[in-house]
């Protein structure tokens, strides 16, 4: 991607070599992992190929159809061989052609699975095929509609798009809420999960009115939110953009359901269930490659997680880390057809405000990230360890939040609450943040045309020994593997050995003859 | 800034004083002793105008500030208006009928709970978490002990100078003696979430039952258990050292362990 040339470039007088062996280094530790997820599936993934294959709904006891036929197939033939096989091979021999009504005589327990071999098997995948391509055509119509919808609305006339979190629990609360905040002058929506959600092996059905400090993630509750968004886009002439999380143990399915729904960006970060909610490494690289081809296919941009690093380490000590996650999250995201402008690579406003020269610290660390990722929509994220209460003192550090924002052209600006930490957002809570975020960048929205940091000054030594440092760490990882270095720890302060972690026994390595249609088919479409 | 930091300084020096030593009423201080003065902001689901302005003014009144002067109205939204006033209160607070809520134990920051625990344990405290019986809701635990934490608080995985293990869900009472037996547990905390029938009160007896049985009492680990449903004060009745209600942080949760286990050691087993 770096010219070959040794000549410092660009703003922060980077090494183009250095820069360049950085990413060779991240592919160099990356492939390994992408070689693993290629080699192994999950339950999630099978339950995401059910979905596209048009499986829906679920029991009187709220577990999905997904799920009851998975576990079905499973118990007569494992999961190693993939499900669409067993599920079409059952459903020519039980002359049916609805799978969700196969899936419910699999759950009373009068279907068998079996792995038909010669024509059975070819005349399975062929059907399997043939089902999932219904659903990826479906997806395929929706990213049509968001971009004749932008076409026709706009997108918003300035970067950077402003994003704002609505979260009260209740889909039927959070949609005038987030009707308002677009009318205020948000650009993305985010709603907000429940509490635990992540953890959840299956997702809820229908629309949700309880959820804790957020609101349960279901197709019905993005298809809700999304009508919505699509009223306010036409009242407001911009498209109005949604977000939800593709994480968790579910990670898979959420993103084929926000596919299906027309969600437009999603939180899908390669090690953050990993490092965070203590889900089985494997699980989780072999989910995120599903979940990404699904995304670039369906044209959302994905979201990563690094601000989570700082919150929990030094956000000076530990600013290199977040370069080499950014990295890694570019390698996986390439390797899974995403384009650079799908890549809302995170990092976060978060160096302790009392450490000298904070600001220009904090400006050498985006600006690092704005130069080393020139085309990626960078996802800028405020203060959240540092917000103590003092509301009028967080005011003013989100403001500095948003001038860093503005002067290293971020693509993604999370508006900052000065009440975070403290309530969830009052109205005017939220209605003071936009204020100064429209303050800031109705004053200082073209500063980084003129912020050219001074050559040999503190930002771009701070910046060069941050790449520095990240090159070093991607030295060290490439030495063992990244499996091992999170194992022992060197993200985060968290050992994460591949052999633990909530999901394992979710994961199967493929058996010969594995067939997963939707892979097959997001494989060959780029 | 600086000659206004002077004049504010020289005005307070001397009635601080003297409170120090006798004055046990006060009254709010804007810029002079007695003043009264308070500021406040608040939102009326009104759109704004005179009559919006007159509300604010009322509900300050009726607030207790009196004269009230409504510095700031703005529209927010559709049918809101957001106010801020600054104003004389006639209350006087005092000092001597303050009650204060004795948490029982000091809350410490991660930082503060490592250091006591380096210094004074000299090793890794082991806590082992749970939720036991059919509860398939590991919410609770995990907002405790996940890295991620709760409200803006890491939990207790965050602490480097805790080992902890979390089991997860549905585990069985047999299994978490023979985990908190393993990691040499020093604190076995248990989520229930599930009430139904008192299945949280019935499992958590038969945990601390369970202890008792397997371990003798200078070995048993400090039990703990939370829920949204727990009477605090049940604690003798369920046989456990500590019950935590809904909206407990991580950071309670530590420095209760420390003072439990580190700090007030000798009380516990006194």
């Amino acid at each position: 991607m770096a010219e070959v040339t040794s000549r410092p470039v660009g703003k922060l007088a980077l090494d183009p070599a250095l820069v360049g062996r950085a990413r060779e280094l991240a592919r160099r530790v990356g492939r390994p992992v992408v070689e693993l997820a290629r080699g192994h599936t999950t339950v999630s993934v099978e339950r995401a190929v059910l979905r596209l294959a048009g499986v829906s709904g679920a029991d009187p006891d709220g577990i999905p159809w997904v799920n009851r036929l998975v576990d079905a197939v499973v118990a007569d033939v494992g999961l190693g061989h993939g499900v669409a096989v067993p599920v079409f091979d059952a459903l020519a021999r039980e002359q049916l052609t609805d799978v969700t009504l196969l899936a419910q005589q699999a759950a009373a327990g009068s279907v068998r699975f079996s792995v038909p071999a010669g024509r059975a098997a070819t005349a399975a995948r062929r059907a399997a095929r043939r089902a999932v391509a219904v659903g990826v055509r479906r997806i395929d119509r929706r990213r049509a509609e968001r971009e004749r919808l932008v076409r026709r609305y706009g997108d918003p006339a300035r970067r950077p798009w402003i994003y704002l979190i609505v979260a009260t629990g209740d889909i039927y609360e959070d949609i005038p809420q987030a009707q308002a905040a677009a009318r205020a002058g948000a650009d993305v929506i985010a709603v907000i999960r429940s509490t635990g959600q992540s953890l959840l092996d299956y997702v809820p059905e229908g629309a949700t009115r309880e959820g804790f400090a957020g609101t349960y993630a279901t197709q019905e509750n993005f298809r809700l939110m999304r009508a919505a968004l699509d009223e306010s886009s036409r009242e407001l002439g911009r498209y109005v953009r949604l977000t939800n999380y593709a994480s968790g143990l579910c990670m898979p399915e959420m993103a084929t359901l926000a596919g299906l729904e027309r969600l437009d960006m999603m939180l899908n970060d390669s090690m953050y269930g990993i490092l965070f909610r203590d889900i089985n490494p494997v699980r989780t690289f072999v989910d995120q490659r599903f979940s990404r081809q699904v995304h670039a296919r369906a044209g959302i941009i994905i979201n990563t997680g690094e601000d989570n690093y700082l919150t929990t380490a030094d956000a000076v000590d530990e600013a290199h880390t977040v370069t080499v996650s950014q990295l890694l999250n570019e390698y996986f995201a390439h390797e899974a057809g995403l384009a650079d402008w799908q890549l809302g690579l995170g990092h976060a406003f978060e160096i302790n405000p009392d450490v000298p020269e904070s600001l220009r610290l904090e400006l050498a660390h985006a600006l690092l990230a704005r130069e080393l990722f020139p085309e990626a929509p960078l996802k800028w994220m405020p203060p959240t360890k540092h917000m103590t209460g003092d509301v009028f003192r967080g005011n003013l550090l989100d403001g500095f939040f948003n001038l860093v924002g503005t002067m290293t052209g971020q693509g993604i600006l999370l508006v900052g609450m000065m009440t975070e930490a403290v309530v969830t957002p009052w109205l005017s809570d939220r209605d003071i943040a936009l204020q100064n975020v429209r303050y800031v960048l109705g004053a200082a929205g073209g500063l980084h045309e003129d912020f050219v940091p001074a050559p040999g000054g503190f930002i771009q030594r701070r910046a060069n020994r941050v790449l520095a440092d990240a090159v070093g760490l991607l030295e060290r990882i490439g030495e063992q593997s990244l499996l091992t270095a999170i194992a022992e720890g060197t993200f985060g302060i968290m050992r994460r050995p591949a052999d633990r972690g909530k999901g394992l026994d979710g994961v199967a390595r493929h058996e010969v003859g594995y067939y997963n249609p939707a892979t097959e088919i997001l494989e060959h479409s780029a | 800034m600086s000659e206004r930091t002077e004049r504010s300084e020289g005005r307070e020096g001397m009635p601080s004083q003297h409170s120090m030593t006798e004055k046990t009423i006060v009254r709010p201080y804007g810029d002079t002793t007695g003043d009264g003065m308070v500021q406040v902001s608040f939102t009326l689901p009104v759109p704004h105008d005179r009559r919006a302005e007159g509300a604010a003014v009322q509900l300050a009144n009726k607030m207790g500030i009196d004269p009230a002067l409504l510095v700031h109205a703005k529209p927010m939204g559709e049918g809101f208006t957001f106010f801020v006033v600054y104003g004389r209160v006639n209350h006087l607070v005092d000092l001597s009928a303050v009650r204060v809520v004795e948490r029982g134990y000091p809350l410490l920051s991660a930082r503060e709970v490592n250091a006591v625990v380096k210094r004074q344990l000299r090793r890794k405290l082991s806590v082992v978490g749970a939720c036991i019986g059919t509860d398939a809701h590991t919410v609770g635990i995990d907002a405790i002990l996940n890295v991620k934490g709760v409200a803006g608080e890491k939990g207790l995985e965050y602490y480097r100078e805790l080992k902890v293990t979390n089991l997860g869900a549905q585990v069985s009472v047999p299994e978490l003696v023979e985990a908190a037996r393993v990691e040499r547990a020093d604190a076995v905390l248990v989520s229930q979430v599930v009430t139904q029938r008192d299945a949280h009160l019935h499992n958590t007896r038969e945990m601390s039952a369970a202890f008792r049985e397997a371990m003798p009492v200078g070995r048993r680990p400090l039990l703990v258990v939370g829920g949204p449903r727990f009477d605090e004060s049940q604690i003798a009745e369920l046989g456990v050292d500590r019950i935590f209600g809904r909206g407990t942080t991580p950071g309670e949760v530590a420095s209760y362990l420390v003072h439990a286990l580190v700090t007030n050691k000798r009380a516990r087993v006194a």
